[in-house]
């Protein structure tokens, strides 16, 4: 069985973004990128099924500009088998990439794709769910366990009361929750062999999909700023403030 | 325009989430709901009751219980024949479903908004919430979900909406339900407590969770939520976790026990009314947001606070 693993190239985690002062965007320019922490989750995944056994072949992709190969590569050190770059140089929604994921899962034909649950740029959590769509296979989302029996997978999935647990019959699209696992890093002689591994480079118009986005941006803007209030010195002045609040009075 | 709104339930029970949507959906149009379920006669009687509702579509099956989008998706497809938008909570169930929707519409969905500026012109957070995009949408049909701190809550009563049955889609034989570990609690859901204490790394185990940070949020009857490390470490369930990609609460008081301030928590709780932080490190980013902050050693503060309350 392949699993497919999309991941993208996004802001790293650690980095507090910045507002743009024309209000266009986030200011992206030399500033730290990585791949989306939910997608490490998904590579990590994908790379555990391998060494069970259960999955053949790991291929990851990613939609996004020249630079996502440094993403790919990352995929690839970590123990993916190979890797395809969907080159477009404006920012692709959800919509147009689920529609090209949806494309390559009908060439490759996946047994599962593992996705992130939500990319921590654009926060949109919606991609995995429409891939599902598109293709008309079961959706996983938010997964804290897997466990891949025959051909259906059980899913552990993080809802809002506690856990769930589903069945899917397979192939099956997941998207992977923090609770899945933790990433390995890549080791260093993992990172030389992944430079020979293979990279393909496509477009958008390979695969035929219209990529025009649906959403206009028209102005992007700090959210209302908190100040720093006041300090108290001590527990009586606490319960003074909460009191004068009128809690726990 | 005609909306319609997805009614998510529990138990025979509407989720108050469902409330802020109705009021979201009010104001880019007529309010249509959908009670999907099995048994749900009830919900749909008193979805019907909420303020401001127009038609309640009731699909009442066995395949859709548990809310599995794979049969939920298509039913929703099927209603949008004679609607213009879907709206569902941004909450497990809205994100799960809401995005096969649109992705079966041919929709680019808008996620979490935080306001309607026009009939297709939303606000919503990205990057944690650090930048607010105000976004246009082209497509004739929206898909959107809705954050629920950002819209005040319809009321649950005096509507007078009737209710039509519609067909059922069916079973798609793609998924099955298999079991909840959902914890039951006696404390205020985190999503709609007045007063929220969190925990966070600090606590160190999650006995020490339970015996410094229960009996504060006992005394205050507040809600218990916790950072991504201390759910991680297995202090509290996932269920407990505030934040980018846990639960976004605006509580009137918001308590941060032993947690440093990270983008990713902040983007969950920095909506909230009132923010006070205790933790040992005065230079700690949470103090930044903090209206009120306490420096010293939560394993003598809280117990004191506590006790003094
Ligand atoms: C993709 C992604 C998503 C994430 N999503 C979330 C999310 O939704 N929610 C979330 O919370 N985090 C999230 N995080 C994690 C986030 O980046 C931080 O790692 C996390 O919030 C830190 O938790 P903490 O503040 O409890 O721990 P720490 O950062 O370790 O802070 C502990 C604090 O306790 C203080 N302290 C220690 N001992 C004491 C004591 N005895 N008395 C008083 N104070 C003490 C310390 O000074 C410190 O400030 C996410 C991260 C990633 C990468
Ligand atoms: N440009 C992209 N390239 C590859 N994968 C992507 C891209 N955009 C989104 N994804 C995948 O979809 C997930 C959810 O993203 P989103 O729906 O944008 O929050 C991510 O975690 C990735 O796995």
């Amino acid at each position: 069985m392949k699993i497919l693993v999309p991941v993208k190239r996004v802001i790293d985690y650690n980095v507090k973004p910045r507002v743009k002062m024309d209000g266009t965007g986030v200011d992206l320019a030399n500033v730290k990128m990585s791949m989306n922490p939910f997608d490490e989750i998904a590579v990590e995944e994908a790379i555990r099924l391998k060494e069970k056994g259960i999955a053949t072949e790991i291929i990851a992709v990613s939609i996004g500009e020249q630079k996502a190969q440094e993403t790919l590569r990352t995929a690839l050190a970590m123990g993916a088998d190979r890797a395809i770059l969907i080159v477009s140089p404006t920012e692709v929604e959800p919509l147009g990439v689920a529609k090209l994921l949806a494309k390559i899962v009908e060439e490759e034909a996946p047994g599962l794709v593992i996705l992130g649950k939500q990319a921590i740029d654009d926060d949109s959590n919606q991609t995995g769910q429409m891939l599902a769509a598109l293709t008309g296979r079961p959706q996983g989302t938010f997964a804290s366990k897997l466990e891949v029996e025959g051909d259906t997978i059980k899913v552990t999935r993080e809802v809002d009361g506690g856990l769930e647990t589903i069945s899917l019959s397979m192939p099956a699209i997941i998207t992977t929750d923090l609770r899945l696992n933790e990433p390995r890093y890549a080791s260093l002689p993992n990172i030389m062999k992944a430079k020979s591994k293979p990279m393909a480079q496509k477009t958008p118009d390979d695969y035929g999909v219209d990529i025009t986005p649906r959403l206009k941006t028209l102005k992007v803007s700090e959210p209302p700023k908190r100040v720093a209030g006041i300090k108290v010195a001590d527990v009586d002045e606490l319960v003074a403030k909460l009191k004068a609040m009128g809690v726990g009075a | 325009m005609k909306t319609l709104v997805w009614v998510e339930h529990e138990n025979g029970a509407i989720k108050d989430a469902t409330l802020a949507v109705v009021t979201a959906a009010s104001k880019m149009g007529e309010v249509h709901l959908l009670v999907a379920g099995s048994g749900v006669a009830g919900v749909a009687d008193a979805a019907a009751k909420i303020a401001g509702v127009g038609k309640v579509h009731l699909a009442d099956d066995a395949a859709f219980a548990n809310a599995l989008p794979e049969n939920i998706a298509p039913l929703v497809v099927e209603l949008m024949g004679h609607h213009d938008a879907f709206l569902a909570p941004a909450n497990a169930n809205g994100k799960n479903i809401a995005p096969r929707v649109a992705a079966l519409l041919d929709v680019m969905q808008i996620s979490e908004i935080l306001s309607v500026e026009s009939e297709d012109t939303f606000t919503r957070p990205t990057y944690a919430g650090n930048a607010i995009a105000t976004v246009q949408s082209s497509d004739t049909k929206k898909v959107i979900t809705v954050r629920g701190t950002s819209f005040a809550k319809a009321a649950a009563e005096g509507g007078t909406g009737t209710v039509e049955a519609v067909a059922s889609t069916g079973d798609k034989g793609l998924s099955s339900f298999v079991g909840a570990e959902i914890s039951k609690s006696e404390r205020p859901e985190l999503t709609s407590a007045k007063i929220i204490v969190s925990g966070g790394r600090a606590l160190q185990n999650s006995e020490n969770f339970h015996a410094i940070i229960e009996p504060l949020a006992d005394k205050l009857g507040a809600g218990v939520g916790a950072s991504r490390a201390a759910v991680d470490a297995g202090y509290v369930p996932n269920e407990y976790q505030v934040g980018q990609t846990g639960k976004i609460v605006a509580p009137e008081v918001y308590i941060a026990v032993g947690i440093s301030g990270a983008i990713q928590h902040l983007a969950g709780m920095k909506d909230s009314k009132t923010i006070i932080a205790i933790n040992k490190d005065e230079d700690a980013p949470i103090f930044q947001v903090a209206d009120i902050g306490l420096v010293g050693d939560l394993f003598k503060i809280v117990p004191e606070l506590t006790s003094k309350l």
